[in-house]
This record gives C-alpha cells, structure tokens and sequence, in this order.
C-alpha cells in the first residue's frame, strides 16, 4: 500500500475508487457475480435479446401478428414477401408504404400471379385496427401493433403460402407454440432428473445401479425414432390441444438421462463432505439433505444443462411436426410451417415458406451461446476479482 | 483382455434384453392390437361386414389374446431363434420380406457416414489444436455452432436444391432410375456409391462438427504434456512429434463415441430419408409408424438399436487395445 498522505487529490480518489470496488465485489452473493461476468459475454447478452424478443412476440402473439394465423387473403396466393418502402417512381413519402396488388396470368403457365401495381400506394400504420383478438387469452382488443391504414387492405411482410394465409402472422404464433412446447418439455424432464437423479445419488448402491441401466437403456435407443414411435401412437381423433400436451409429455419424459446423470454424479461426489455429514447426524431426512443442503452447491451447474437441452427439444418438436408425426395444423408450430417446404420445388418458387427456419437456427443457436456464457459465469470464483 | 471381452459381452447382452422390452412396449402403445388393424385394412371398403367375433378370431389364431408376458417371448424368441419378426401390413408378407435388402442400404449409409465424419474431423480437430486462436480456429467454432443449430432436414433440402443445380437432377435417391430395381451387380453398387455422398454430407455435418470440439479439446491438453515438451528438446521433428505423441491419444475419445455417433445418424436418418428419397431403413420406419404397422416399425427400431448396442461394444474393445490403462481401470 502507498502512503496516503503522498497521494495527490487525484491519487486518492481513485484509490478510494478501487477500495470500493474490491468492497463491491467481496460483499456481492453469487447471483449478483455469476450475472456481472455473463454481463461480459458479449455475444450471450445478443443471445438473451434476441430471444427476450422472440418470447415477447409469442407471448403477445395476437397483438404482434397483423393477421389470424388461419385468416386467408385470397387474392394474394403464394405471393411473395411485400417490403415496406419510402421511395418510388412517383417521388418519396416519410411514411413507408407498399405497392397494391393486381392479378395478371403468367403467359406461359397461365398460373395467376400476384404483381405489384406501382400506381397504387397503401401505407403503413401503427396500432392499427384489424381482426377482434383477445391477448393473453383475455384482453379483447382489434388493434395491432403494425399494419395498413386502410383496413380494406392487408400486408403481407413475409408473403403468403398456398391457402393466401400470411407467413409472418404464421409464424410469430408459431413462435408462441415451439418455445412453450420446449419449455414445458424441458420443465418435465427436469422434475423427472431431479427425482430420479437424487434418488440415485443419494442412495446409491442396489438402487443406483437398477436406475443407471434404465438410463443407459434409454440413452441408447436412438431418440427421434423413439419420439416417432410414441407420436405415431397418438390417436388421430385428438384435438389440438390434446396434441399439443401429449407432445410436450413425449419430449418431456425422454429427455432427462443427460441431465440425470449430472446429478447423480455431483450428489456422489459431495455425499461426504462434512457439512452433508453434518445434517445427517442432526437428524435431517433425506429430502431435505438433498434440497437444502446439497443441491444449492450446484444450482448454477444445473440451471447451464437445462438451457442447454432447450434446442433438443425445439429441433426434436421441430423434425416430428415436419414429417407428419407431431403437431398437425390447424395448429401452427414452426416444424409445421416448414412442412410446406418440403420439397425443392419450394425453395425455387415460394422460398419465403423457408423463413420460419431462420427462427428455428437463431433459437437454437441463441439458446447454446447463453448456455456457453452461463457456463463460463456459472462459476464466479474460478478467476480472482 | 478376454476376461474384459467376456465382461463386455455379458453387459451387451443384457442390455439388448432390455432394449428389446422397451421396444415391445413402445410397439404395445397404439390403440387397437394387430388384430384390429388387420381387419380394417383388409375389409374396409369391400361391403364384407366385419363383427367384433371376427377380429376375435384372428386374435385368437394370432395368438394375440394371450397376456402381454407371453407374446414378448413369443416375439422375442421368433427374432433369436429363427430370425422371424412376425408379419407386415404392408404386402401382407412378413416383415423380413419388407425390409430385404434395406439392412445393407442402411448400413451403407451408416459407414459411409462415420468414414466422411472420422475423415475430416482428426486432422481439422488436430489442426485447429495446433493453430489455437488463429482465425481457421475461429471459424471452426463458429461452424461447431452450426452444425447443431441447422436442422438436418434444412440442410438436407439446400443441399439437394444446390447439387440439382451444379449436377443436374438426377442425384435423390439412393439409385439411378435404371437401377432402381435391377439385381445387384456392379454397376449397380457403384450407382450407388455415386448416389451416397450426398445423404453421407448431411449426416456427417453436424457428427463432424461435434468430433472437431472432441478432437480440438484432447488434443490441446495432450500438447501441454512433459512428454511433447521433452520430444521437443530431444530434436524430433514437429510433424513426427505431433504425430507420435498427442495425435495418438487424441484419437481416443473418439473411438470412445462411435457409438453416440451410430445413435446420431440413425436419430436423423429418417427424417434426412424422406428429404432426400432414400429408401432404406429409416424412411421404412417413418412410414410404419405413419400406418401404425408396428411389426415393422418394432423391427426396425430393435435393429437399429441392437447396431449401437454392438457398436458401443466394439468401441469398447477398440479403446482397451488402444489404451490399455482401460482394463486396468475396469471393474
């Protein structure tokens, strides 16, 4: 340490600095820690944005899409995307607009197509009024957040499929089905982990052994075919909801061997450490040894596996939808959406069908680089200050 | 070494056991027994007026109306003894008839997949080791992330748009349409092999993506070692070094995981299959399940797990020989 009475005004000012610092972070629990270093990860925080807002705009589905997700414009039939401009030929606008439509026949399929007429402008509006929809369920209101001033009229941003139904308004409450569905799926597998994880850990021996053969039987069945089967299984005569549920029960009961196996092991490792010996010579049941004293050692470790199961499920509900086996429409989920683009055909005519994939990618991907920053953060002692 | 195989042998064994019990109960599931089933698909829509004392009677001359315990064994002990795994809706023929010569499409497939996969990933893994945080490293990591992220059959449907455009249009499939059916022969198999690459690069991508992680993270700890360090000093060439030392044990990990990497394939297979027109035995079992044509599809999924099964057995005994502190340390 310096002399303090040596220091210049400045000096001492920023010592006093770096002392509080130091205070800041001996004195901060480990939450307050693990979030000030996954602050730093940049790349996480992008993540966590992006999907902050994905999340938001399911949530709030019916107010985000302009249209229903079965409402149909039948005089825009796989018409591609409409992009909202300022300038045209006739001169510029401060607010943006679109072209109107007219139909004209292609002169060699003689299939109708949807043009744009460039004589023709329709603008675009905030909180405008459309459809009657109730968001959350029950807030009943016709406006939504974007959309055309003139109501006659309808935007398509991400055009239209086959039935002239919108593929942004399609996609935005798919958005709502795929994230629930993987985190309702994720929930289960982990109360099914922890039961059956603890259980083993903690009593090990005879029990231990039978449950790590049961999970070592199931971690060995390939996964997909295994959903197929179970899906397959699902009576036809089901509604959607039903359907939906039944999904998420499949996804959820196979998912937790990996997150299992995690516990299981850290349980063992500390079942003899002093304070675990402790609680038990005081007299504490097994659930509470566990839940009180055990598990909050590894949360953080726990709370990493789980965001990081999340794209298993979202790209295992996505691959069954796609093929038939998982949700059917008239419900929308991403791998639904994508079940219209299934073939090369569509990617050279309608290719905007393929948008809902993006979301797929960047959900996946977000959800892997914040379990990669939470990794890293998960541990906040690991590096001195 | 043959105690340790014995071991092994015993543990694969029972594991098939249970294996083959989950899938007797995965095929138990759907509403409705075979019986059922059968009599719909084969009265419905010709007038023939089926009674609930009809399907009882196949049930019965199925043997299907005997507890749940006894038509495992029945089951079971047909595939062991005599390699018979009941009958198929499809061409009302048994399931062996069904599948013919998919077994060998798929393990075409299969190998032809984990070869593309070991190919690329050991030297790329090893050279990213070597250039850690060198802009190749980088780029390896972000393309890692991606192999996760696309979902196989995207990749699967840009692959066959871009390969219809450079190639021309007849690459789907498996075989050439004058191939189709025509008996094995050469020409045949080396239609095939033209016709493989493609379902091999999709499969492989996100395996090869994985393995690089793998390789790339044991290779670095290995680099690290005394024993590099003192070759090092001792003179011995980098190339020979790299090598003789790390390279060598950063292959184990990866002979470790051939079996996860079985499962992957196969976990993708049928979605891939029905993308690119494969008809082998995933697109089978996709379409067994589709009809609820559970002897099939049961078939198939205790193939395809009995394949891992026996491939993580082989990993097993390839790591002991490559590594014999393994036998040591087993119990």
């Amino acid at each position: 340490m310096t002399d303090m009475a040596n220091m210049t005004p400045a000096e001492a000012k920023a010592a006093e600095k770096e002392r509080q610092r130091l205070l800041k972070y001996y004195s901060a629990s480990q939450w307050t820690l693990i979030w000030w270093r996954f602050k730093r990860h940049r790349a996480a925080m992008v993540a966590s944005l992006l999907l902050g807002l994905m999340a938001l705009a399911g949530i709030f589905a019916e107010f985000v899409a302009p249209y229903g997700p079965v409402t149909r414009d039948t005089s825009y039939i796989e018409g591609p995307p409409q992009i909202p401009r300022f300038c045209d030929d006739n001169g510029c606008s401060a607010v943006p607009f679109v072209h109107g439509t007219m139909t004209k026949r292609d002169p060699v399929t003689l299939r109708a197509l949807s043009v744009p007429d460039p004589n023709v402008r329709h603008y675009l509006g905030l909180f405008v009024k459309g459809e009657e929809v109730k968001v959350l369920g029950f807030i009943p209101t016709n406006r939504h957040l974007v959309g055309l001033q003139d109501t006659d009229q309808k935007i398509h941003f991400w055009g239209t499929d086959d039935l002239g139904r919108d593929v942004f308004s399609r996609t935005v409450y798919a958005t709502r089905t795929s994230l629930s569905i993987g985190v309702i799926g994720v929930l289960i597998s982990f109360v099914l982990a922890l039961v059956i994880g603890g259980i083993a850990g903690y009593f090990s021996g005879i029990i231990d052994n039978v449950i790590q053969r049961v999970t070592e039987v199931i971690r060995v069945v390939p996964i997909i075919p295994l959903y197929m089967g179970l899906a397959a299984a699902m009576p036809k005569e089901w509604s959607t909801t039903q359907v939906y549920f039944a999904m998420t029960l499949i996804l959820g009961l196979f998912g937790w061997p990996t997150l299992a196996r995690r516990i299981r092991s850290q349980l063992l490792s500390i079942r003899y450490e002093d304070y675990v010996v402790a609680a038990r010579l005081a007299g504490a049941g097994a659930k509470r040894i566990i839940g009180q004293h055990m598990l909050p050692s590894f949360t953080s470790f726990i709370i990493v596996d789980l965001v990081i199961s999340f794209p298993y499920m979202i790209l295992s509900e996505t691959a069954l939808s796609f093929v038939g086996l998982g949700l059917r429409p008239p419900s929308v989920s991403w791998g639904v959406l994508l079940q219209q683009a299934q073939s090369v055909r569509a990617i050279e005519q309608t290719p905007w069908l393929f948008i809902p994939a993006v979301f797929v990618v960047v959900a996946v991907l977000a959800f892997t680089v914040i379990g990669d920053g939470l990794r890293d953060a998960a541990d906040p002692y690991a590096e001195a200050k | 070494m043959l105690r340790f195989t014995l071991e092994r042998f015993v543990g694969m064994v029972f594991t098939m056991l249970l294996v083959s019990m989950m899938v007797f109960l995965i095929m138990e599931i759907p509403p409705g027994d075979y019986a059922d089933r059968y009599a719909f698909r084969k009265y419905s829509g010709t007038g023939v007026n089926v009674t609930e004392a009809d399907v009882q009677a196949i049930r019965v001359e199925l043997g299907l109306d005997q507890p749940m315990l006894v038509r495992y064994f029945d089951w079971i002990g047909g595939i062991v003894l005599r390699g018979d795994f009941g009958q198929a809706f499809a061409f009302e023929t048994s399931v062996t008839k069904v599948i013919g010569d998919k077994v060998w499409l798929t393990a075409g497939i299969l190998f032809a997949t984990l070869i593309l996969t070991y190919m690329i990933s050991v030297p790329i893994g090893i050279f990213a080791a070597v250039r850690r945080g060198s802009a190749v490293d980088y780029g390896l990591t972000v393309f890692s992330y991606l192999g996760l992220a696309l979902p196989n059959f995207l990749l699967a449907l840009v692959m066959m748009y871009f390969a219809n455009l450079w190639f021309g249009a007849d690459i789907g499939g498996l075989f050439s349409a004058e191939y189709q059916n025509a008996p094995w022969s050469l020409a045949r198999v080396w239609d095939m092999l033209k016709h493989l690459w493609l379902p091999a690069v999709v499969l492989a991508w996100s395996a090869v993506a994985y393995q690089i992680q793998t390789v790339r993270a044991t290779m670095s700890d290995e680099l690290n070692k005394l024993s590099v360090t003192a070759a090092r000093a001792r003179g011995v060439p980098e190339r020979k070094l790299l090598i003789k030392y790390p390279a060598r044990l950063a292959v184990n990990p990866i002979v470790s995981t051939i079996g996860f990497d079985v499962n992957r394939i196969f976990s993708e297979l049928p979605i891939v299959a029905v993308v690119l027109g494969l008809t082998e035995l995933g697109e089978l079992l996709l379409k067994a399940y589709l009809d609820l044509d559970m002897n099939v599809a049961g078939a198939i999924l205790l193939m395809l797990t009995f394949a891992i099964v026996f491939m993580n057995f082989l990993s097993d005994l390839l790591l002991a020989w490559l590594d014999p502190r393994i036998k040591l340390g087993a119990t």
